[in-house]
């Protein structure tokens, strides 16, 4: 019945064909609606109202009553607590005197070397460079600033120093392993169909389940790997004891499970570069190297965007890892602003940890806007 | 030396190093995954005592403790199995359908809503929350709300003239996403008690739509992206729908997108906690809180819980083994040739 004509010709389709053709032709026109407005509807319904609750209670403490408890509304003390007040050290962490110097070094280093890299690509002056990607890279540089000046000795990293380190090499290292597999595992060889769905298998376990997996793996006094640390001359060494050692082992443990993400991704990607032009470009004595960089990695670059920008989102909310294998320690060493925010929340805080969920909000929206507005475009070939 | 062989087939030394390298990768990966399978068969002592490898020749292998999750606790099992198994896969299902009409939207359809009519959208928004403090009855304030902003959307909406584009579409619902679960899981609890739907399986499955449908979307619109647009052009001009299309041209291209796509969703769904431990009491309880109720007041049992984290591996192997053949080269290049 529906393989009537349908198309855009269909509206001047006239009355007496009947209601069902006039039908049809109404549901082609709307189209548009119809394929995007389910998701949005659906969305909309069921995240609005957790939004403004927990914004509202961002807004308001908890307190004991009469028959219960009562959420009294506080205004801004919540963020006050967290920005400047009891729990600033905790979340921005403390720039020592090296700190100040590093950072502040750092960031002129940083700044300079993007404009140097912005005038060499453009091939223009550097006083046309302002607005919004001025914008971008003073806020890029605070976020610098925020990260460098708290990572010498004699600082103390905050836990929005350590979210960043998780994510920000996280992503990396999960994105290029996952880059190499599934590049691997696109050859040929035999056997790659085995690879292939073994490199998928740490994405099945929950992350609960590969938290407590890795605490029995980094288990100092009966974890498989001690006779590997005796052997290294490491016996006395604990990871758990070194602020940097539990931090690379969260990341370790966070690179276990996320890099499967990359590799799937990236391996249906691979499937849509036109195997013509490779073979072309090999006849023609391109090496290797080269059919990668300029025939294969344009192919994979919307997707990779798409993939780091996924990535980035779910890496700051980071849990489960440094609540379940070191439970943020040693002190506040590992724990990330979702853990903190977790904290609070248990102690039932619930207006700092929602303050702190809408911090990270403002964070990770900041960063997903300049992400958006500088890598999206151009991996996706708009500029 | 080259000359006689294909110009693509990798050297003998190329080879080698392509093997080196995924053996390297897989004893990354499997190493944990062996000491769960070997943590699974020791007795509390052997796991207590120190680290041993090799079963039978460092100790002696045990089915205590798949004898407990299978026989002891059997039914609570099976019945977060199921649990576990119907949520996942009707959430990753219907976020994938959901999604992928959106991210073909997305990617064929121009889209320009009127920034005047989000801005209103948000003020009304913040109009329905005052009335509602202020202790109007929700649903009062709610069709007040609406009103006033089909009202608006009549009249004021229309004199901005400024849009918003598709990537602002898809930048926003990605954006649900970046809200950590433990700062809203109370008003999530709250709005499922409110439609009588906790501890029930719907309660997870909407919820877990919910939050992957913007993955979905990101991902499927990329492989939607890579499909040459002429093949739909062909069939529009033959007379077939937009819906008919997407249906029996548009997904079969795009297999191995919606593949992997899929995989991801449901082990997103199949493996969430934070939100079960919220809407779940006993009846719809899933694995990862089995996993977690591992871990209680008799301290860690990593015996058992080993045992549960394999039952959960399990089924979400055999089914990569079915679809990973579907992540394959699609029908694309020949589609475009023929």
């Amino acid at each position: 019945m529906g393989e009537r004509v349908q198309s855009k010709q269909a509206e001047a389709v006239p009355r007496r064909e009947g209601v069902w053709v006039r039908l049809v032709a109404w549901l082609e026109r709307q189209a548009p609606a119809f394929f995007l407005l389910p998701t949005v509807l659906v969305i909309l319904a069921f995240v609005l109202f957790p939004l403004v609750g927990s914004l509202y209670s961002s807004l308001s403490r908890l307190r004991f009553s009469d028959g219960g408890l009562e959420l009294s509304f506080v205004g801004l003390a919540n963020y006050r607590k967290v920005l400047l007040g009891s729990e600033q050290v905790h979340f921005l962490g403390q720039p020592g005197a090296t700190g100040w110097v590093v950072g502040v070094m750092g960031l002129l280093v940083l700044g300079v070397g993007l404009v140097v890299y912005r005038r060499y690509r453009a091939g223009r002056p550097v006083w046309v460079w302002l607005g919004q990607p001025l914008l971008g890279g003073l806020l890029l540089l605070g976020f610098a600033w925020l990260f460098l000046s708290r990572l010498w000795p004699g600082t103390h990293m905050g836990t929005l120093q350590t979210t960043l380190f998780y994510v920000l090499v996280g992503t990396a290292l999960q994105y290029l392993l996952g880059l190499g597999l599934a590049l691997l595992c696109a050859e040929r060889l035999p056997g790659t169909r085995f690879f292939r769905v073994l490199f998928i298998l740490p994405l099945a376990i929950t992350p609960i389940g590969v938290a407590y997996m890795f605490r029995m793996l980094t288990d100092t006094g009966k974890g498989p790997l001690v006779p590997l640390w005796e052997a290294l001359g490491l016996g006395g060494f604990s990871w758990v004891n070194d602020p940097w050692g539990a931090r690379l082992a969260v990341l370790i443990g966070d690179v276990w499970q996320w890099t499967p993400f990359a590799f799937i991704v990236l391996l249906a990607a691979l499937q849509s570069v036109p195997q013509e032009q490779v073979e072309a470009a090999a006849v023609d004595g391109a090496s290797r190297w080269q059919i990668f960089r300029h025939i294969i990695f344009p192919y994979l670059l919307p997707a990779s965007a798409t993939l780091v920008l996924i990535r980035l989102i779910e890496g700051f909310k980071i849990v489960d890892l440094p609540n379940i294998l070191t439970n943020g320690g040693p002190g506040t060493a590992t724990e990330s602003i979702t853990l903190h925010a977790y904290f609070a929340w248990r102690t039932l805080d619930i207006g700092t940890a929602a303050a702190l969920g809408f911090l990270l909000l403002l964070l990770v929206s900041l960063a997903t806007s300049l992400y958006a507005a500088w890598v999206l475009p151009r991996a996706r070939g708009q500029v | 030396m080259r000359r006689n062989r294909s110009p693509l087939a990798p050297s003998p030394l190329q080879v080698g190093l392509s093997y080196l390298a995924l053996g390297l990768a897989s004893l990354f990966v499997l190493f944990p995954l062996y000491w769960l399978l070997i943590t699974s068969f020791k007795l509390p002592i052997d796991v207590n005592s120190g680290p041993f490898y090799l079963p039978w020749l460092d100790f002696k292998p045990s089915l205590h403790a798949w004898e407990y999750v299978l026989g002891t606790l059997g039914p609570d099992v099976r019945r977060a199995y199921a649990n576990t198994a119907v949520v996942a896969l009707s959430s990753a299902l219907l976020a994938l359908f959901l999604g992928a009409s959106a991210a073909y939207a997305l990617t064929r359809f121009q889209y320009r809503p009127r920034v005047g009519a989000v801005v209103l959208f948000v003020a009304c928004l913040g109009f329905v929350v005052l009335m509602a403090a202020l202790g109007v009855p929700w649903q009062v304030a709610v069709g007040l709300g609406l009103a006033v902003f089909i009202l608006g959307l009549q009249t004021l909406g229309r004199r901005f003239r400024r849009h918003l584009s598709n990537d602002d579409i898809a930048l926003w619902l990605i954006s649900n996403r970046i809200l950590p679960p433990v700062v809203v899981v109370i008003p999530i609890y709250l709005l499922f008690q409110q439609l009588g739907l906790l501890d029930t399986r719907t309660a997870l499955v909407i919820s877990y739509t919910v939050i992957n449908v913007p993955i979905a979307v990101w991902l499927m619109r990329d492989y939607f992206q890579n499909i040459p647009p002429d093949i739909e052009e062909c069939a529009q001009i033959d007379g077939a729908s937009r819906y008919r299309i997407f249906w029996t041209i548009v997904l079969p291209l795009a297999a191995p997108g919606l593949v992997a796509t899929f995989l991801l969703l449901l082990v997103f769904a199949w493996n969430e906690y934070l939100l079960a431990l919220f809407l779940s009491k006993a009846n719809s309880q899933t694995m990862p809180l089995m996993v977690a109720a591992m871990s209680g007041t008799r301290g860690t049992e990593w015996w058992y819980m080993s045992v549960i984290i394999i039952l959960m591996i399990l089924p979400v192997v055999l089914l990569a083994l079915v679809l990973e053949r579907y992540i394959e080269r699609g029908l694309i290049v020949g589609a475009v040739k023929g």
